[in-house]
């Protein structure tokens, strides 16, 4: 069982468990009928009574009405990724459904859609044989229907285009469920054999088509969770404590505040379940308003035990954790103490990542209720509404099932949005007041609430023998842990026993062959206490593959071999990297080939300007279990005099294997890419006093036009496994850049982002170097 | 205290303290939520709209400069710039997708031909933080090159 199969069987998701013990039913609704899948338990009951009364499960079903409208319902959060028009599409091409027939529904949290989380890039690869295997059997069932409504026998009937034809007859889907009766159920059995059409066949997955999505958000109609309003609600603007964690508060005086028009009142919140510790919301007719006051109210706070923590404080704290021998081995070879002992030379870096923004454009922000009946609702953009719910629940001190959360349009997920912890105040300054509440937090506040990116150190290192051949490679990595902190029944067991966030360390356990392998994780519990850390786009290969890819051209060089021919020596594909089926079929074989695929778009090797370089580097995206086969060369050029890096083009070359949606694919990577891009170059931030330093574009400054490169994105033509797409291209990019700069003019660079000022010494360094 | 101004093409009176920045002038009391609020330091483009048909960052203009003038938002906008950007699926969470056309409306209003370096310097105000930034140039690219070609048809044939 592969670890994703394990942390998710771990959080007890039924969802993520295949179809093994699931049947499926359709059963007549009032407006047609639903199709839908039920525990295997269920299945004794009629179709129609299990979808009358709601008893199918989770995130994955759909109906067709008397119009022959294919609704299908996506539990998962649409934040760009143009998710559930990948996910219908995935469904309509096994019903044979027609395109324009197909809409979208983004449900609400509540129990019966499953466990609901949308992260890790795991949409497609979670839901791809559970839709096909759901429209296949809608589809058998209009067939059936279908042919006995024509008269004729079902095999000698085909379905296409929401019709059913046989021989000259036709039908449509519609007609079918107006006359006839498709209710059916399959067991588990006659669903894992349902037919699902080989990869030649399909009609709508990998075609060209348009986002469903897109058309109202370029008309100012798209209803994030900021648009949300009710009547008789109040806004709320938070005053933040001085730390994250611990903080209280003293004293308010908001006698300044009483002359601003529409000023209400200011609140410290009672927080039972520690999200919003120390929190002041103040509360006013308007958002205006509200900030108006925020900004004269005076608030006297207890501060919690990090608020003189620095960044370098962290960091220090890292280092100490590396040097000590606690934490999680992940990867555990045996003959590693052997290996390094043996070693005619070992070979070090320490390679260090700062603080890192989601800088989300739609700050946090929340509306909460409690409507006439008790249940309170939240509405907000999320993508872990499981994870939040329990949180909710105790800050409220009422059962999950009271509390609703109403789904919005994320402006910007990246993770940010896995934590929901910007809910509670908003519940809790309701629950306060006895009103509707609507919180919205000011960009500096979002900043400052944010579960950043932890800052990180990484040591790397490999033995090698005198004839130069690699006999062992460790790799220890510490930072700030997000699943620890906010999901440690995701933690599963290391070698070791100690448990570990695989998300925090994915990347380090790679495809190359390296001899005997030590892969160590470390959380760094200052970090942890300090902040909350964060899940932000990709997590772990953030930083892991930043280490390790310039580790692997730091090498390269020493060894005096070409940076791809040493990568392409490494990827044998033999042993534990052959790769399993589905999966990962192929094995690192499969990352070599497009390696040597983007080397040749890329044209590797040419002659280049002087100051200009180019850099390669290689990731497998999130998992091991899930890999997103991803190369990258970055072209940059560097001003010797100033450091200043420009970077002038970046090819990349991804095997994801099937592709549902190549358009979407495509836009997805072109933003991962220059995330990357953007962090390695323009981002970062660090902690003083406990607080982020940077909290608005006046010195946080994300990528802008301006600084786009030229891009070449080209996707390998498979019908392997669908893997994911969100986050893979977000971390080849870095290390491309920081290899691509040591092409150009000898400066390597071991930190992230990477400063004019960082390069200039660098290039000084290595000039002292080759002349001292 | 009160003001008049119009926006798209409705006359309004709005009654907010003068200070009030008109980004919640427009959301709050209009109910115009298709412009965003991002950064409230007119830094990131998501609350651009047209005063008299020139984009402004509507977070850091008082309502008060907008009295008597005429205020177009996204959605009293009808322009090809919007079917453009369907045409190349620039749009990804959406987020600061009307403040970007908004600021190309403006960009196109007195520059019908930009090149593509104009785009930049143009739209380089306006952050996307799904950056797609490839996908917004190419639909403002290809929206001049039509207008262009539009007008050249019509002075032909015209």
């Amino acid at each position: 069982m592969g670890k994703l199969q394990y942390l998710m069987e771990k959080a007890g998701s039924g969802q993520r468990e295949g179809i093994t013990r699931r049947g499926f039913m359709i059963g007549a609704s009032a407006a047609g009928f639903t199709l839908a899948f039920v525990p295997a338990g269920l299945m004794y009951s009629s179709p129609a009574v299990a979808v009358s009364e709601g008893r199918f499960e989770p995130s994955v079903w759909y109906s067709i009405d008397r119009d022959g409208i294919v609704t299908v319902n996506v539990a998962e959060a649409e934040m760009g990724q143009h998710v559930g028009t990948a996910l219908a599409r995935i469904v309509a091409d096994e019903l044979e459904a027609d395109w324009s027939d197909v809409r979208l529904h983004h449900v609400d949290s509540e129990d019966t859609w499953g466990y609901r989380v949308t992260g890790g890039s795991w949409s497609v690869f979670q839901n791809f044989d559970l839709l096909s295997r759901a429209g296949a059997a809608g589809r058998t069932a209009l067939l059936e229907e279908g042919a006995r409504l024509l008269g004729k026998p079902a095999a000698d009937c085909r379905a296409e285009s929401s019709r059913v034809f046989c021989g000259d007859a036709g039908i449509t889907y519609a007609e079918i469920i107006q006359r006839g009766d498709i209710s059916r159920r399959y067991s588990e059995d006659e669903l894992a054999a349902m037919p699902i059409k080989p990869a030649n066949q399909r009609r709508l997955i990998g075609g060209r088509f348009d986002a469903l999505d897109i058309p109202e958000k370029t008309r100012g109609e798209a209803v994030y969770g900021i648009d949300a309003v009710v009547e008789g609600m109040v806004y709320a603007a938070p005053i933040l404590p001085p730390t994250r964690n611990g903080a209280s508060v003293r004293r308010i005086d908001d006698s300044k505040a009483q002359g601003i028009a529409g000023y209400r009142q200011s609140i410290a919140l009672d927080d039972p379940s520690g999200h919003a510790s120390g929190w002041v919301v103040v509360v006013a007719d308007s958002f205006h308003a509200a900030l108006r006051a925020a900004k004269v109210v005076e608030v006297e706070f207890e501060a919690g035990e990090t608020a003189g923590v620095s960044e370098s404080d962290l960091q220090d704290r890292a280092r100490q954790l590396i040097a000590g021998d606690s934490g999680s081995l992940v990867v555990a070879d045996p003959g590693v103490e052997e290996a390094y002992a043996s070693a005619d030379r070992v070979v070090e870096r320490e390679y260090t990542t700062s603080t890192v923004l989601h800088f989300q454009l739609e700050p946090v922000n929340a509306l909460a209720l409690q409507r006439q009946d008790g249940i309170w609702e939240l509405h907000t953009g999320n993508q872990w509404q499981s994870l939040a719910l329990p949180w909710y629940a105790r800050a409220l001190d009422v059962p999950e099932d009271r509390i609703l959360m109403k789904t919005y349009l994320l402006g910007g997920g990246f993770g940010r949005r896995l934590n929901g912890d910007y809910g509670v105040p908003a519940l809790l300054a309701a629950k306060a007041l006895g009103r509707p509440v609507k919180l919205v937090l000011t960009r500096e506040d979002d900043s400052r609430f944010d579960s950043v990116r932890s800052p990180s150190v990484q040591r790397v290192s490999m033995a090698l023998a005198a004839d130069k051949r690699i006999l062992g490679m460790q790799h220890h990595a510490a930072a700030g842990w997000p699943t620890e902190v906010m999901a440690p029944f995701f933690m599963g067991p290391g070698e070791n026993g100690v448990k570990f966030d695989s998300f925090s360390i994915s990347g380090a356990n790679h495809w190359y062959e390296v001899g005997a392998h030590r892969v160590r994780a470390i959380s760094n519990d200052l970090a942890n206490r300090t902040f909350r850390p964060g899940w932000l786009r990709s997590v772990g290969p953030g930083w892991t593959n930043w280490a390790l890819e310039s580790f692997i051209d730091e090498m390269a060089r020493e060894l005096g071999i070409d940076p791809v021919t040493f990568r392409l020596q490494l990827l044998t594909g033999e042993g534990r990297n052959a790769g399993e089926s589905p999966n990962s079929v192929g094995g690192a074989r499969r990352l070599a080939a497009v390696l040597e695929r983007v080397a040749a778009n890329a044209d590797w090797g040419r002659k280049l300007p002087e100051n200009t370089g180019m850099g390669v580097a290689t990731t497998f995206g999130q998992e091991r279990d899930m890999p997103t086969w991803t190369a990258c060369v970055a072209t940059v050029s560097v001003a010797p005099d100033s450091g200043k890096v420009t970077l002038d083009r970046l090819d990349l070359v991804l095997d994801a294997g099937t592709i549902v949606h190549p358009d979407g694919a495509l836009a997805q990577t072109e933003g991962a890419a220059l995330w990357g891009a953007s962090m390695a170059l323009h981002e970062g931030t660090e902690f003083v006093d406990g607080q982020v330093k940077d909290r608005n574009l006046n010195s946080y400054t994300p990528m802008r036009m301006l600084d786009v490169p030229e891009m070449s994105i080209e996707f390998v033509d498979s019908t392997e496994q669908a893997v994911g797409l969100g986050e893979p291209g977000t971390t080849v990019v870095a290390p491309a850049i920081g290899n691509a700069i040591y092409a150009a003019v000898g400066a390597r660079l071991r930190h992230l982002p990477i400063r004019p000022e960082d390069v200039l010494k660098a290039i000084q360094t290595s000039a002292a170097a080759a002349t001292g | 205290m009160g003001m008049t101004m119009t926006i798209n093409d409705r006359a309004v009176e709005a009654e907010v303290p003068e200070d009030t920045p008109l980004l919640w002038l427009i959301r709050d009391e209009l109910g115009l939520k298709g412009t965003k609020f991002g950064c409230g330091i007119g830094l990131c483009g998501a609350c651009t709209v047209h005063i008299d048909g020139v984009a402004v960052r509507s977070c850091v203009t008082p309502a008060s400069e907008a009295a008597g003038k005429s205020i177009t938002t996204i959605e009293g906008l009808d322009h090809p710039l919007q079917q453009a950007w369907i045409d190349v699926q620039a749009p990804q969470c959406g987020y600061c997708q009307s403040g970007q056309i908004m600021q190309a409306a403006s960009l196109l209003a007195r520059n019908p031909n930009p090149d593509d370096d104009q785009i930049r310097q143009a739209m380089n105000g306006n952050l996307c933080r799904c950056m797609a930034y490839l996908r917004i140039h190419k639909a403002i690219r290809q929206t001049a090159d039509k207008l262009a070609y539009d007008a050249t048809e019509e002075r032909q044939h015209g």
